[in-house]
């Protein structure tokens, strides 16, 4: 083995940034296709039309003006999740799980007034979370029951299963914890915890976190290892559907665990990050480079997931 | 064709085109690689002074260079007073004719002529006829036609060719002890010129084509100067400048060479004793001037396109324009290569541009302060709730008040430094703050101020950079170090390799992975 460290991570088969976006995303993600996943709105109503499984949406704010009409939106609903349309990398996106008297309580457990929420709203309205700072809208929807299974090794906020989608083939996929310090979501950069999924049976191994492999979650102490996850199968065709609704080729599928409906899309992602090689102490390039080598990939979802499932 | 192989093949193109431009300037134009190259310029200052008549019209002509051999014309000006000017060109000099119709009393005027050696020679041929000029017998005395005819046929048995004529002939004549041949046609000659203009008389009576020709000596300082007689003689192909006192070749040692033939260097009708006289100096001047007069006298169409030729504020303009790529190239290299995270793809070169007026470290302090006081602002109208553009609004107008702050208190404490700070770009600050706070409210203090030291430190290589002579030199003389600039960036783009950062966030994959 070479004594440069780039020549190490290269023969390990890892993935860096500047590869992912010259030779995949730009030649596998079409530019006019972008729209699609980074507008939740539209993602949302292209996966409804193609049948995948959607949290359903109970409303969208467009303009200032509609914030009034906030409270009558949420009068009947005790738990539901707002977020930008266009935000990324999960930002703003509030998760309201129960309510008292004069405030929404928030998974984090700070308390939200009306008057909190709808600066919360106004600020997405204005672009504060969206790319390059335009102007956005509000989606309100149902917030996820989650599945139990997860409950011993995630501290409240969102579990969900992220997989790496090239080609419409499933590569690689892991499970994203919140703790403590993510302060509910779900993203590795903001301290949630990584742990990959083994693609043929779906069972969980070790965690990563804060660069560092863990084996126990940092505030449940539970094992991370050895959980296996329901609908595995129902997941790899949720994700290879995603593929063929969005036509991109080189995507990140987020999928939550809902306790009554089962798998449901939460959002796709046009530029997925490179933990998931970290969480899975694989490099990704292996599989990719196997995928793209294939000139004709199998077209029924039986066969795409069996191919899949060979790739770990 | 493959996209690896268009890119590598277009930035070779471009490369190729940028060098050899770049080198065409560089040897044929004489362009300095260098901003401090500084070329010795003469300053030759021809003063002219006569007295002029009572209303009666006044014509002063006066004969100068037109392409001084082994020089350049980096400028001229006249002083020219209410006299009217008028330049013609002769072909081999010029003549300029100051005219006025009437004035009276003492008068000066002024010529000065800029020159700066010509290093490299662009001409072989030497200016003035190629073709063998005609010899017109001169007029001479009857009583020393004799004479003549028996030094022209004695010199002639003793001579190969033009030259060696000229000198067998300018050894007779003087000799230290000349023959009565000799001495007569000394005798009705006084001065130097007449001197020369017999002699060149003599070698025209020989068939040789012989002239006057008048000469300046270069040299720093000179005052109430006159022009030197010399003599030329063509070979036949050339002419050849020759001592006419000792008959070796070649001018007198640091002279150019004023005018050709006998004719009056100053004319001048309406007046009376007319003087002429020369001084010279020596001063150093930018090359890049130089070189734009060496580009015009050759004709070269690069200098038309050239960025000199712009009015001199949209000259200053493009100076700092055509160090943008250059940060934008080094913004590429630590983003994609080091992998460096910044506020904003090209804020930190819009940081950079703003700390040229403040210079580094009092750029970072008022930066850092400025951006300090404008994220306390912030948090605290988060506290308020204001929509997203009035509150941009507010941190903008709160910004504008703190630079107002600084620099009145930074004047009254007597630092000059506080005031730069006006033109620091207040959107840029602004933005920055709104940034910086985002960051700090979804992803920490520690990442935001990560982001922050990044933003700064880009800021300041980048200023580092742009802020160097050598290189706004480079870019500003030689545009064409652009395409150069755009191939290395091209190239980039392609590069997909691992970022230096990477490395370190990938470095547990060296130890887990199979």
């Amino acid at each position: 083995m070479s004594i440069f460290p780039w020549r190490q991570l290269s023969a390990l088969g890892v993935l860096g940034i500047n590869k992912r976006n010259a030779d995949y995303i730009s030649k596998y993600n079409p530019r006019h296709r972008y729209p699609l996943v980074d507008d939740k709105i539209t993602s949302k109503a292209v996966a409804v039309r193609h049948g995948i499984p959607v949290p359903d949406l109970y409303g969208v704010i467009e303009i200032e003006h509609q914030i009034a009409d906030l409270p009558a939106l949420l009068h009947d609903k005790p738990s539901f999740v707002i977020k930008p349309a266009r935000g990324c990398g999960g930002e703003g996106i509030l998760i309201i799980d129960s309510r008292n008297t004069h405030e929404y309580i928030c998974v984090n457990g700070y308390g939200y007034t009306v008057a909190g929420l709808s600066h919360h709203v106004s600020n997405i309205l204005g672009g504060m979370y969206s790319l390059g700072g335009r102007p956005d809208m509000a989606l309100i929807e149902y917030r996820v029951d989650f599945d139990s299974c997860f409950d011993g090794v995630s501290h409240r906020g969102v579990p969900d299963i992220r997989t790496l989608v090239f080609r419409g083939i499933p590569v690689m996929a892991m499970l994203r914890l919140p703790t403590r310090l993510s302060r509910g979501k779900a993203n590795l950069h903001q301290g949630a915890v990584g742990v990959g999924i083994h693609m043929n049976h779906g069972t969980t191994r070790g965690g990563y976190w804060q660069g560092k492999p863990i084996l126990h979650h940092p505030d449940t102490g539970n094992e991370l290892s050895g959980i296996t996850i329901p609908y595995w199968d129902d997941i790899l065709c949720l994700n290879a559907r995603c593929h063929d609704c969005t036509g991109m080729g080189f995507i990140g599928v987020d999928i939550v665990l809902d306790k009554n409906r089962g798998p449901l899309l939460l959002e796709v992602n046009a530029r997925p990050g490179l933990s998931i090689q970290m969480a899975n102490r694989t490099g990704l390039l292996p599989r990719i480079q196997f995928i793209e080598s294939l000139a004709n990939l199998p077209n029924s979802l039986q066969d795409r997931m069996m191919l899949a499932k060979s790739l770990a | 064709m493959s996209i690896n192989l268009h890119i590598k093949l277009l930035t070779s193109l471009l490369v190729i085109t940028g060098l050899v431009v770049l080198w065409y300037k560089v040897t044929y134009l004489g362009l300095p690689l260098v901003p401090t190259t500084r070329a010795d310029v003469w300053t030759i200052e021809a003063r002219m002074e006569f007295k002029a008549y009572r209303e009666v019209p006044v014509k002063l002509d006066l004969r100068v260079p037109r392409d001084p051999e082994g020089f350049i014309v980096v400028d001229e000006n006249f002083v020219s007073g209410n006299y009217g000017l008028n330049i013609d060109d002769t072909g081999q000099d010029r003549k300029i004719q100051w005219a006025v119709r009437n004035t009276s009393g003492y008068q000066v005027l002024y010529y000065r002529l800029h020159l700066a050696p010509d290093e490299i020679s662009i001409t072989d041929s030497s200016p003035g006829e190629v073709a063998v000029p005609d010899v017109k017998p001169d007029q001479f005395p009857e009583y020393m036609a004799s004479a003549i005819t028996t030094l022209v046929t004695e010199v002639r048995t003793k001579s190969a060719d033009n030259i060696s004529f000229a000198r067998e002939m300018l050894k007779r004549l003087n000799s230290g002890s000349p023959d009565s041949n000799v001495e007569l046609l000394h005798q009705d000659v006084n001065r130097d010129e007449a001197w020369i203009i017999r002699i060149a008389g003599l070698l025209n009576q020989g068939n040789v084509p012989a002239r006057l020709v008048r000469t300046l000596t270069l040299k720093d300082g000179l005052n109430h100067k006159s022009l030197t007689p010399w003599l030329e003689v063509h070979d036949g192909t050339h002419w050849v400048a020759i001592s006419p006192w000792t008959g070796e070749t070649g001018l007198p040692r640091d002279s150019m060479i004023w005018s050709r033939g006998d004719h009056d260097i100053l004319q001048l009708s309406g007046g009376k004793n007319s003087r002429l006289e020369f001084s010279v100096g020596k001063h150093s001047l930018d090359m890049t001037v130089v070189a734009e007069q060496r580009a015009r006298k050759l004709n070269s169409r690069m200098m038309e396109f050239s960025l000199m030729r712009l009015p001199v504020q949209t000259q200053n303009i493009y100076r700092i324009l055509l160090m943008i790529p250059v940060g934008a190239l080094l913004i590429v290299l630590l983003r994609n290569v080091v992998g460096v995270k910044t506020f904003g793809t090209f804020m930190p070169i819009l940081i950079a541009l703003a700390f040229r007026e403040t210079e580094l470290l009092w750029g970072l302090i008022l930066f850092t302060s400025l951006i300090s006081l404008g994220l306390l602002f912030r948090f605290y109208l988060e506290y308020l709730k204001l929509l997203l553009v009035p509150r941009l609004a507010s941190v903008l107008i709160i910004v504008i008040m703190l630079m107002l702050a600084i620099s009145v208190i930074s004047y009254k404490l007597g630092f000059e430094r506080g005031l730069s700070l006006a033109l620091f770009p207040m959107v840029i600050i602004t933005m920055s703050i709104e940034r910086m706070s985002l960051v700090w409210e979804e992803l920490g203090s520690t990442e935001a101020i990560k982001q922050g030291i990044g933003t700064l430190a880009v800021a300041a290589l980048g200023y580092l950079l742009m802020s160097s002579h050598y290189i706004g030199h480079l870019v500003f003389t030689f545009p064409e170090l652009l395409l150069i600039i755009l191939a290395a960036t091209l190239l980039l783009g392609r590069y997909t390799g691992y970022r230096l950062t990477e490395l370190w966030r990938f470095r547990m994959a060296l130890t887990w992975f199979k």
